[in-house]
């Protein structure tokens, strides 16, 4: 194997965290940075002509390439794991910018009490109620620490939208249950499609508290403190699943590749993929030396460099750390070990329903819509429920684009093709509100990644293995979320909605969310986590992992926003106290 | 080597004037062309006529409107077998190919190529049937892996972009009153509340003139 010269820093992985690392640590150091990217280079314009359906949204053009490298997936130990064969339930980037180019600009804030949800659970309704085999987790950090970094992220993409708490006071118009903002939303919210008003009005109506999600689709031009203009949205409709047009999304290749693009010590290696993180010393006392991986010509190269920053997404995060043989890993019969547990995804269900009324849904943008956060987190009692937490509803106006739209039909509707279906199809097609409920989902012991004993990637490295199904708790909480759905669309005036069934078992095939979170978490102790929490590795200090995998679970807002302003926080921790001092900074 | 097959179709079969945009060239056509000739990439013409009648029984044309058959829908279907998608060039194919639980996708060896082709061999004489016995043959099979891929298939080629072939001069978008994409909806998109706005479609071509597109079909 080609050994490379020696670097100060190598990042893994391109996408919103590892590109954000290194646009810090090349505005703020001299270090010399490398990021390695698996996939191909993109720039900004690379999107003008992007808005083919059929090729992006159902083809997936951008997404990971399911023939070289999927996950296998079983609900319990019992059954036989096997691959995913083509991506469904959730849709991983691949390319410079990763899946921060397909995202569909949610931007919100995770609600206080998630980062410290085992202690307050606990406090207020005590370990009974927590479910069986419920291993829900604190954060090691709290919301308090975490929000000067909300804002600067918010700062960073442009975030349009409403504070509802600003510095402890209620404000009419925002989200009244989200944690105290230091400062305003940097853009006014978007422009809201009729469906989205029907849907505000019908929510307060019944006594909810509406508010304008919070958008990186942003509603008018914007410079951020790095100088980067971007053009105000247009609402063509075509955002998640796309790069966009005229970067009103915030996309790393359009908020962090111009900056970087002038940083003469931070380079990006596109088409090399990462095989090991390869350390040296005693297994609870490891260095890492640096990074092999394989680079566009095929050939396997080492890159020496003295600080290892894994931010490769969750899947990756996790299958780099067990190929490489570092930390313990989670033995699910002992309970014991850390690595690749707390894996968690999102409850995403909710119901539809059918208006007299067009509603030209081809206009919107990914993030255009209004939500409520009334039954999120533990904002509502649970005293008389049978489940905890929550998540949010939210009507968004993303553009109904024809392939993925047409043929949904009300319940009085039998047809499934034919003359009838295709009548009712085209009368129903333009008279449709979806009013969708993202919930959270908490860590279960029994819910796990590892390596698959089978099955390779094109390599010839085990796949990622995915042991996980939903519990009671998920399974009632939908029930809950379908029935407030649907009392939410029959006061928006729908003449019929949907009976949505009840949540069965995790489905690889139906999407979800692209949100699948740990394996890697950060927390208070090395019997607990990966890594502490400055997400630097308990057993290797010159490793920190960013991305998703950190979350102990998953909070039910979006997981985009808090990955960026966890990155900004490790940032610091790493000039201001790691370089200055190379060892754990806790 | 395979002779390169056609499909031939009657131009007053299907009516009135259509454009088809074979191998990216725009071809216009009327009621006075006897027959249509159209290169196949992967169906045979027995093949082609076929699932151009199965697809027309989905989505007919009727009172309704246009549907399978003048949109174009089995030369989308045609191409996109032929390309990577067909070929399953983006699925993870590696073995053991076993039986799961429904959520776990599909996990059969066979390509969308080898589907259709197994499934269009018991559909032998199925374009000659009558609507009726072409409606009873495709209720027998309506809970396979073939119809429903047909059935989706049907979908994108009546509402693809033309660019893939199907949607043949944007009827799909006309009938349901997509306009395909815009450069801006930002000053309607909080207007016409309660009416339908309903702008004239347009196809990624006719906006980006100087755009030489390879649809995913056309790649390797």
């Amino acid at each position: 194997m080609k050994t490379l010269p020696r670097v100060d820093v190598v990042i893994v992985g391109g996408g919103w965290t590892g590109l954000l690392m290194a646009k810090e640590l090349g505005a703020r150091t001299n270090l010399k940075v490398v990021v390695l990217e698996r996939g191909a280079p993109r720039e900004p314009h690379d999107y003008l002509t992007d808005m083919d359906e059929l090729d992006y949204a159902i083809r997936l053009r951008m997404m990971q390439d399911a023939s070289k490298e999927t996950v296998t997936l079983r609900h319990d130990p019992k059954q036989r794991a096997l691959p995913i064969r083509q991506l469904g339930s959730f849709l991983p980037g691949t390319g410079v910018g990763g899946a921060g180019e397909h995202w569909q600009g949610l931007s919100l804030r995770f609600s206080p009490d998630s980062f410290e949800i085992r202690t307050r659970t606990i406090e207020k309704y005590g370990m009974k109620r927590l479910p069986e085999d419920c291993d829900i987790r604190d954060w090691g950090v709290t919301y308090q620490q975490m929000e000067p970094y909300y804002t600067r992220a918010e700062k960073l993409i442009g975030v349009s939208g409403k504070a509802g708490n600003l510095n402890g006071k209620i404000v009419a118009g925002g989200d009244p249950f989200d944690g105290p903002h230091s400062a305003e939303y940097p853009n006014p919210p978007m422009k809201m499609p009729h469906v989205a008003e029907m849907f505000r009005a019908a929510t307060a109506s019944l006594g909810l508290h509406p508010c304008p999600v919070p958008a990186a689709t942003i509603s008018t031009a914007y410079t951020n403190p790095d100088g980067i203009h971007r053009l105000g949205c247009v609402y063509c409709g075509y955002c998640e699943r796309f790069g966009c047009m005229i970067g009103a999304k915030a996309q790393p290749t359009n908020t962090l590749l111009p900056v970087i693009a002038k940083q003469k010590n931070v380079t990006i290696r596109s088409r090399s993929a990462a095989r090991r993180i390869v350390c040296d010393g005693s297994i609870k006392d490891q260095h890492a030396k640096g990074v092999s991986y394989v680079d566009e010509k095929g050939e396997e190269v080492f890159q020496p460099a003295d600080l290892v920053i894994l931010s490769s997404w969750t899947l990756n995060n996790n299958r780099l750390l067990m190929l490489s043989n570092i930390g313990t890993r989670y033995d699910p019969v002992a309970r014991k070990g850390t690595l690749g547990r707390h894996l968690t995804h999102q409850v995403s269900t909710g119901a539809l329903g059918f208006f007299d009324k067009p509603l030209n849904r081809f206009m919107g943008a990914g993030a255009s819509g209004i939500m409520v956060s009334d039954y999120d987190a533990d904002n509502f009692s649970h005293k008389d429920l049978s489940f905890l937490r929550g998540g949010k509803f939210m009507l968004l106006a993303s553009g109904a684009r024809p392939i993925a739209n047409f043929g949904v039909l009300p319940p009085s509707v039998t047809a499934t093709w034919g003359a009838e279906w295709k009548k009712a199809s085209i009368q129903w097609y333009d008279r449709i509100g979806a009013v969708i409920f993202e919930g959270e989902h908490m860590s279960y012991a029994g819910n796990f990644m590892d390596l698959d004993p089978t099955y390779k990637d094109h390599l010839g490295d085990p796949l990622l293995r995915f042991t996980l199904n939903w519990q009671e708790n998920e399974r009632n909480m939908s029930d809950f979320s379908n029935t407030k759905a649907t009392e939410m669309l029959r006061a928006m005036g729908a003449k019929e909605t949907t009976d949505p069934a009840r949540l069965q078992n995790y489905d690889c095939t139906k999407y979800q969310a692209t949100h699948i979170q740990g394996g890697t978490t950060m927390g208070e102790s090395p019997e607990d986590s990966v890594l502490n929490s400055s997400q630097q590795h308990w057993d290797v200090n010159n490793l920190f992992v960013l991305g998703a995998s950190t979350f102990p679970q998953n909070a039910s807002g979006n997981p985009t926003l808090t990955i960026l302003a966890q990155t900004f926080r490790v940032a610091d921790a790493i000039v201001e106290r790691y370089l200055k001092n190379p060892g754990p900074v806790g | 080597m395979k002779r390169r097959q056609f499909l031939v179709l009657s131009a007053a079969s299907i009516g009135g004037v259509l454009v088809y945009s074979l191998d990216r060239k725009a071809l216009r056509l009327s009621a006075e062309d006897r027959a249509i000739r159209i290169p196949l990439r992967f169906f045979t013409q027995d093949e082609a006529m076929i699932v151009a009648a199965a697809s027309a029984r989905i989505f007919p044309s009727d009172d309704s409107g246009p549907g399978a058959k003048e949109a174009g829908v089995v030369i989308y279907i045609d191409r996109q077998l032929a390309g990577p998608y067909g070929r399953d060039r983006h699925r993870y194919k590696q073995a053991p190919f076993e039986e799961g639980v429904r959520e776990q996708g599909y996990q059969l060896e066979a390509n969308p190529q080898q589907v259709y082709r197994a499934a269009l061999k018991d559909l032998t004489g199925f374009d000659r049937l009558s609507p009726g016995e072409q409606d009873a043959a495709l209720t027998k099979i309506e809970d396979t892996y073939f119809f429903r891929l047909l059935h989706r298939h049907t979908i994108e080629g009546m509402f693809c972009d033309p660019i893939h072939g199907g949607n043949v001069d944007m009827i799909g978008w006309q009938l349901i009153g997509y306009p395909g994409p815009r450069m801006s909806n930002a000053k309607d998109v909080d207007q016409h509340f309660g009416e339908a706005f309903r702008p004239k479609p347009t196809s990624l071509q006719e906006i980006f003139k100087d755009t030489r597109f390879q649809p995913s079909e056309d790649e390797p």
